[in-house]
């Protein structure tokens, strides 16, 4: 996360309000400031609890997260099932610890592929222009006439439920945010005089658009991949939820919400842990992007 | 004005055409033999080439798709294999409980979300605004399944004052069918057992929705009262000694709504995604409900059927709202 900022050096920047100017010294400066705050220390140790759940959360957890336990079923929360047992007896937060890396991975996998493909879309379109530009375009605006959750519905129920299946449906009405991101980008970028000096100098599209063109993207890009983060998340989770995510018995948060829902009145902590699970680990990413956005983007204190 | 009409049509054209590719390749997707479906286990060989060459499946791929886009101009969208009526037809009946929904769910953003943002605006850094920051922040993050799960069990379970799903109490019969809206036919028809008891119902999941687009109507009213303030106008108008409040409502509120009512129409997609989760939850006979139960029985053509007739509807309402801006907002001007 601290990789972005190179350099501190203290070059004073005038500021201009109103433009989304990106500038490493600026973002230095507030970086350490944002570093200071108790609530970046706060998201911070809770993504690094995520992610050391998410690599070992089936051994941490206390109980066996996928067995059944029929002496067990519906316990309320105590000290030896803290969140509960679920309807065949099997603890609720052990189901929860192992079913980390299910929403991680997710949003990790769909935000990787939607991002490859936008950059690839959206620096083609702006680095091409023309024709190429226009119908490059015309197919993200297609992708985004529909209702986004609708198309991934779709898309996973034609192709099949399964986990996979279904972050690729979200990847596939993902993408398009990133091409007219980049695009706009490449656009901005495309005129500054070093591009111009590259390419005087024989450089090849590629060449330009991979060393020069793509790295100044970055910001925008990692600030935009931070706010996605939490929705993504939610969108796997209903997805899995409708039924279209991954299959039982797979301890994921949205399957665990959806297959204890009917039990909602008579064991209340059996959907309403899972539930939670996704809120905070939404909450947690949406803070981190607010955060990285006040870094990175100048006027973000008056956008938010 | 006409010349934007024309072009925003011809680009609706396009998204049509694009929309009709993109749901016929889904269909081709589907791992399952629709002419298989259609008979059920017992079909023999012979009437299964007999039903491929019915639908057509027994030509090339192109022509497949001239033979779907014929259908659609038509407007049949297909045949729902569980309930063997046209799509089109169970669209109709599922979608006005949809809109409903949908309605009451924008209304109610509306009517938290504006003052809310205009407030925080107003009194930029205090605690209101932090509190609103705080709620778009949880609005974004809240999975609406589980927020309608957590009412159902807060309202219904623990204090027992709201019904938790269906459109009405069992023992009130239906209002009589005009718009297919319970709350609005009871009141047209001055049904009103069926007015309250359609309203007490609609309740809890339109809360639920409203969370789906409460952060960005939040949002937007808060950063264009914000810009409205700070314009040249309020300065004057403050100079000239109008009252704080008059500055606000009159000078400031009237040009920030705009942006807001656009929203309105932008968020459709979004609601509509979110009626989705909401009417499985609640069992609210929408076509979320319809669409899930057709994911449930493999009925495929009726989810691409609900899938086009769906992403058609979305973009003639941007296209209505676009319109609207440009009557509302006497200063945009389309050339």
């Amino acid at each position: 996360m601290l990789e972005p900022t190179p350099g501190s050096g203290g070059v004073v920047v005038t500021e201009t309000p109103g433009t989304e100017e990106l500038e490493f010294d600026e973002a230095g400066r507030r970086l350490r400031r944002v570093l200071l705050r108790p609530l970046t220390i706060v998201v911070l140790v809770a993504v690094l609890l995520l992610i050391v759940l998410a690599v070992l959360g089936p051994r941490l957890a206390p109980y066996d997260p996928i067995t059944p336990d029929p002496l067990h079923e519906f316990l309320g929360p105590s000290w030896q099932h803290p969140m509960g047992t679920d309807d065949l007896g099997r603890d609720v937060l052990s189901r929860i610890m192992a079913g980390t890396r299910y929403s991680l991975l997710a949003v990790v996998i769909v935000l990787s592929l939607a991002l490859t493909l936008g950059t690839l879309v959206g620096s083609i379109a702006g680095y091409a222009g023309g024709l190429v530009d226009e119908v490059l375009m015309r197919v993200t605006d297609i992708v985004l006439a529909f209702p986004g959750f609708i198309l991934a519905l779709a898309l996973a129920a034609a192709l099949g439920p399964s986990l996979v299946n279904g972050m690729l449906a979200i990847a596939a009405i993902w993408w398009p945010t990133y091409a007219r991101l980049v695009r706009g980008q490449v656009l901005s970028v495309k005129e500054n005089q070093y591009v111009e000096a590259a390419r005087a100098l024989g450089v090849s599209s590629r060449q330009v658009v991979r060393r020069h063109i793509l790295p100044n993207s970055f910001a925008p890009v990692l600030v935009q991949l931070s706010l996605d983060m939490g929705a993504v998340l939610v969108t796997a989770a209903s997805l899995s939820f409708i039924g279209l995510g991954a299959q039982l018995p797979t301890p994921e948060w949205g399957l665990m919400v959806s297959t204890d829902a009917p039990n909602i009145l008579t064991a209340w902590w059996q959907s309403t842990f899972p539930g939670l699970a996704i809120f905070v680990t939404a909450l947690i990413f949406n803070l981190g992007g607010d955060l990285l956005q006040e870094i990175f983007l100048r006027d973000a204190r008056s956008a938010v | 004005m006409l010349a934007f009409v024309i072009r925003r049509l011809g680009f609706l054209v396009i998204v049509v055409i694009g929309v009709s590719m993109l749901t016929f390749a889904m269909s081709h997707l589907v791992p399952a033999d629709p002419a298989r479906l259609l008979l059920g286990k017992t079909a023999t060989p012979a009437q299964i080439t007999q039903i491929r060459r019915g639908l057509g499946l027994d030509q090339p791929v192109p022509v497949q798709y001239l033979i779907y886009m014929d259908h659609l101009l038509h407007g049949d969208f297909g045949q729902s294999i569980s309930s063997r009526r046209p799509v089109l037809s169970d669209f109709l009946d599922y979608f006005p409980a949809t809109v409903e929904l949908t309605l009451y769910a924008m209304l109610m953003a509306l009517v938290v979300g504006i003052p809310l943002g205009v407030l925080s605006a107003v009194w930029r850094g205090g605690w209101l605004d932090h509190f609103t920051r705080v709620t778009s922040l949880f609005g974004v993050s809240i999975p609406l399944f589980w927020l309608g799960l957590l009412f159902q069990l807060i309202f219904f379970g623990w204090l027992h004052i709201l019904p938790s799903d269906s459109r009405l109490d069992g023992n009130v019969a239906a209002p009589h069918h005009i718009t297919g809206m319970y709350t609005v036919d009871s009141l047209l028809t001055a049904n009103w057992p069926a007015l309250f008891s359609s309203l007490d119902h609609v309740l809890l999941p339109a809360a639920t929705l409203a969370f789906a687009t409460l952060a960005t109507v939040i949002r937007v009213t808060r950063s264009s009262m914000i810009e409205a303030l700070g314009k040249d106008y309020i300065r004057t108008a403050r100079a000239k000694g109008v009252a704080r409040w008059r500055v606000n409502v009159r000078h400031a509120l009237r040009n920030a709504l705009i942006p807001t009512i656009t929203l309105v129409g932008l968020q459709f997609g979004n609601l509509l995604g979110g009626a989705f989760l909401v009417e499985i939850v609640f069992s609210w006979p929408g076509i979320g409900f319809y669409s899930v139960q057709a994911i449930r029985n493999f009925d495929y053509a009726a989810i691409m059927g609900i899938t086009i007739i769906v992403a058609i509807a979305y973009t003639v309402i941007n296209l209505v709202v676009d319109l609207l801006y440009a009557v509302l907002d006497p200063r945009i001007t389309y050339a």
